[in-house]
C-alpha cells in the first residue's frame, strides 16, 4: 500500500477476528482551515490514491494553507480488541480519537458501532442529543491532559456521578457504590473518593479519568496518550491497570501514543499514522 | 396617545411606548408557550437602576391595563423603599389602583417571594429575576448553557447539588433554588425561598419572570409541573419553623422572617406582611 513492497501490508485487517467489528471507521477526514476547490477535490488531499510523482506537501492544501489532519483513515476494531495507533508528533493521532468521541466535527467520513441502531448510522451525522448519548453510553475518553477530563474542583466520585447522572441516576446510595466500586478497581483509596482529583499525583488523576471513563460500561474505551508525562514507575502501574481492566471487562480500547513500548505492552494490533494518513497495519507483533 | 393627553402626562399610558410593550408582549407569549425557556428580549432602559426590578417592572407595565389594580412587594414586605418607590412609578404614569391586599390585586410584582395567599387564575404574578440563568453557577460562557438547555445537558447542576450531599449530608442550597418545569427546562425560580418553590408547582395562576440586567423575559403558566430538584434519596425540602409562630399574628403555617430588636432579643414574624395584618385583623381564611 505504501509502496515498499512490505509483505505485512498484505495482512488482512481482520486476521484472526472472525466477528463483526464493534467500531467501523470509513475514510475519515478531518480539515483545520476553510478548504478551497483544491483541497476539497484533490484526492491527493483527501486520501486517496497517493501520486508518487506529487511533490506537494502531504497534508497541508498549497492553495488554501488548510491542514488536513486526518486524510481518509479507515479501520474496524472488533470487540474485546485493542489497537493501537502510533504516529510521530502531528500526524494525526490525537485528532482521529478527538474526531471519534465528537470533540473535534469531522470534515466527511463515516462511524458506526455495532451496538448503536444495528451498526447502520453514520455517527458523525448524528444530532447533538445523539452524541451526547454515545459519549455517555457507548465510548469513554481519557485525555492526555487529565484537566480536559476532569472537573477539578469537585470531588473524585462527583467526576464519575456526573457521568451517572447523565445515564439517569439519580440515588445517591447507588451513585456512591458504583464510584467506590470503579475507584476501587483502579486502586484509588476510597477514604480520597471525596478529595478533589487536584489533590492527586498525575498517576492518579489518570486513573480517576480511567474510572470516569468506565462509569457507563461503555463498550469502548478512547486513550489519548495516557502514560506521556508520567515517570516509568507510574506508566507500568497505568499500563498493567488498562491491561487488567481490558481483560475484566472485555472492553475494547483505541491507545494513541507515540511511544512504542506503550504500544507494544497493549495493542493487538497496530496502526500506523503519517502526515494524516495510515501507512501500516497489521498485528502488533508484527508490525513493531 | 389619547390616554397620554387624557392623563395630562408627560408620558404614554403605563410609561412605555406601544412599540415596546408589543415587543415585551410578544416575548412574554413565547415564554408562556415554552414553559420554563429563557426568552431574549430587548429590555429597555427605565427610570430606576438596572438590577433594581427593571424585567419586572417592564413586564408589569407591558401587561396592564385600565382595569388592572397591582400589588408591589419586595420580600413580602409592602412598605419596603423598592416596593413603595416602584408602585409609585407605576401609578403615577398609568393612573391605576394600587393595593397591599392580595386577593384583590390582578397584577403582583415581586421580589424574592411569592405571597402567602393562593393566587387564582384571575392574576398574574411576576417576579423580578436577578440572574435568570440556573446553569450560571456551572457555566459562565452563555453560549455554552444554552447548548446545555438544548440538550437538557443537565449533569453539571446535579453534581453541585451532590458535592453538597457528599460534604453536608443534605442540599444545602437555600433561596434561588432550580426547579425543572414539565421535565424539559431547568429554570432559576428567581431568590424565592424554598418555601415558595412548591407554590409554582400546578399554580392556578400566571407566573412571569423579567430579567432587564440580563435582558430575559420567561414563564410558568397555570397548571404547569414545577418540580424542585432532588435526588430519589435526598429529597428536597422547604424551610422548617418547626415550633416558631409569627409574633403579630401568631401563624405556624407561613415563613417567618428573624428579627432582633435593640435588646438583642430574637423574633419570628411573618415574611409576608400583607397577609399578617390581614390575619392579624382576622380577615382571612390563610392558604
Amino acid at each position: 500500500m505504501n509502496g515498499n513492497g512490505n509483505e505485512l501490508e498484505l495482512l488482512p485487517v481482520d486476521a484472526g477476528f472472525r466477528e463483526t467489528p464493534l467500531l467501523r471507521v470509513d475514510r475519515l477526514v478531518k480539515r483545520f482551515g476553510k478548504g478551497c476547490a483544491y483541497c476539497r477535490e484533490t484526492a491527493n488531499l483527501i486520501g486517496g490514491e497517493e501520486d508518487p510523482e506529487s511533490t506537494l506537501p502531504k497534508n497541508r492544501c498549497p492553495v488554501c494553507g488548510s491542514v488536513i489532519a486526518c486524510s481518509g483513515i479507515s479501520f474496524d476494531l472488533y470487540p474485546g480488541e485493542i489497537l493501537g495507533v502510533v504516529g510521530e508528533s502531528g500526524s494525526g493521532k490525537s485528532t482521529m480519537v478527538r474526531s471519534l468521541y465528537f470533540d473535534d466535527e469531522v470534515t466527511s467520513g463515516s462511524m458506526t458501532i455495532s451496538d448503536y441502531k444495528e451498526g447502520k448510522a453514520n455517527l458523525f451525522e448524528a444530532s447533538a442529543q445523539q452524541k451526547r448519548y454515545i459519549r455517555n453510553h457507548l465510548m469513554g475518553m481519557v485525555y492526555q491532559n487529565p484537566h480536559m477530563g476532569l472537573r477539578m474542583n469537585y470531588s473524585s466520585s462527583g467526576n464519575i456521578a456526573e457521568k451517572l447522572f447523565a445515564a439517569g441516576s439519580f440515588h445517591v446510595g447507588n451513585i456512591r457504590g458504583r464510584a467506590g466500586e470503579l475507584l476501587d478497581r483502579v486502586e484509588i483509596p476510597l477514604n480520597r473518593m471525596d478529595e478533589p482529583p487536584r489533590n492527586f499525583s498525575g498517576g492518579m488523576q489518570q486513573r480517576v479519568q480511567i474510572s470516569k471513563a468506565l462509569a457507563n460500561r461503555p463498550p469502548l474505551l478512547l486513550l489519548d496518550e495516557v502514560t506521556t508525562g508520567l515517570d516509568l514507575s507510574v506508566q507500568a502501574r497505568v499500563l498493567d491497570l488498562i491491561r487488567g481492566i481490558q481483560q475484566d471487562l472485555g472492553v475494547s480500547m483505541i491507545v494513541v501514543s507515540h511511544d512504542l513500548g506503550v504500544i507494544r505492552m497493549l495493542s493487538d494490533r497496530t496502526m500506523v499514522l503519517k502526515e494524516g494518513r495510515v501507512v501500516e497495519t497489521g498485528l502488533t507483533d508484527q508490525i513493531l | 396617545m389619547n390616554a397620554a393627553v387624557q392623563n395630562e402626562s408627560p408620558y404614554n399610558f403605563a410609561f412605555l411606548d406601544e412599540g415596546s410593550k408589543r415587543e415585551i408582549r410578544r416575548k412574554t407569549l413565547k415564554a408562556v408557550a415554552i414553559p420554563g425557556y429563557q426568552v431574549p428580549f430587548a429590555s429597555r432602559e427605565m427610570p430606576i437602576g438596572r438590577g433594581w426590578g427593571t424585567g419586572g417592572l417592564q413586564l408589569t407595565l407591558s401587561v396592564i391595563g385600565k382595569t388592572d389594580t397591582v400589588k408591589v412587594i419586595d420580600q413580602g414586605s409592602d412598605d419596603s423603599v423598592n416596593a413603595v418607590s416602584i408602585r409609585r412609578l407605576i401609578q403615577d404614569t398609568s393612573g391605576i389602583d394600587t393595593t397591599e391586599d392580595t386577593a384583590e390585586a390582578t397584577v403582583i410584582q415581586s421580589r424574592h417571594r411569592i405571597p402567602e395567599e393562593k393566587l387564582d387564575r384571575r392574576q398574574i404574578l411576576i417576579l423580578q429575576v436577578p440572574q435568570p440563568e440556573p446553569l450560571r453557577k456551572v457555566e459562565r460562557s452563555e453560549r455554552v448553557t444554552k447548548r446545555m438547555h438544548a440538550e437538557m445537558d443537565y449533569s453539571p447542576m446535579w453534581l453541585t447539588l451532590y458535592e453538597s450531599v457528599v460534604r453536608y449530608d443534605a442540599i444545602t442550597i437555600g433561596a434561588d433554588y432550580p426547579v425543572m418545569v414539565e421535565d424539559r427546562y431547568m429554570m432559576n425560580p428567581t431568590p424565592i425561598p424554598r418555601w415558595d418553590n412548591p407554590k409554582l408547582h400546578r399554580a392556578d395562576h400566571l407566573t412571569l419572570f423579567g430579567a432587564g440586567r440580563e435582558k430575559k423575559i420567561y414563564a410558568v403558566p397555570p397548571h404547569t409541573k414545577v418540580e424542585s430538584l432532588q435526588f430519589e434519596d435526598y429529597r428536597f425540602e422547604k424551610e422548617s419553623f418547626a415550633g416558631l409562630e409569627c409574633r403579630h399574628c401568631g401563624s405556624t403555617d407561613t415563613y417567618l422572617d428573624e428579627v432582633t430588636d435593640e435588646r438583642g432579643r430574637t423574633f419570628h414574624q411573618c415574611s409576608d406582611t400583607a397577609f399578617c395584618l390581614k390575619r392579624a385583623e382576622g380577615k382571612e381564611g390563610g392558604q
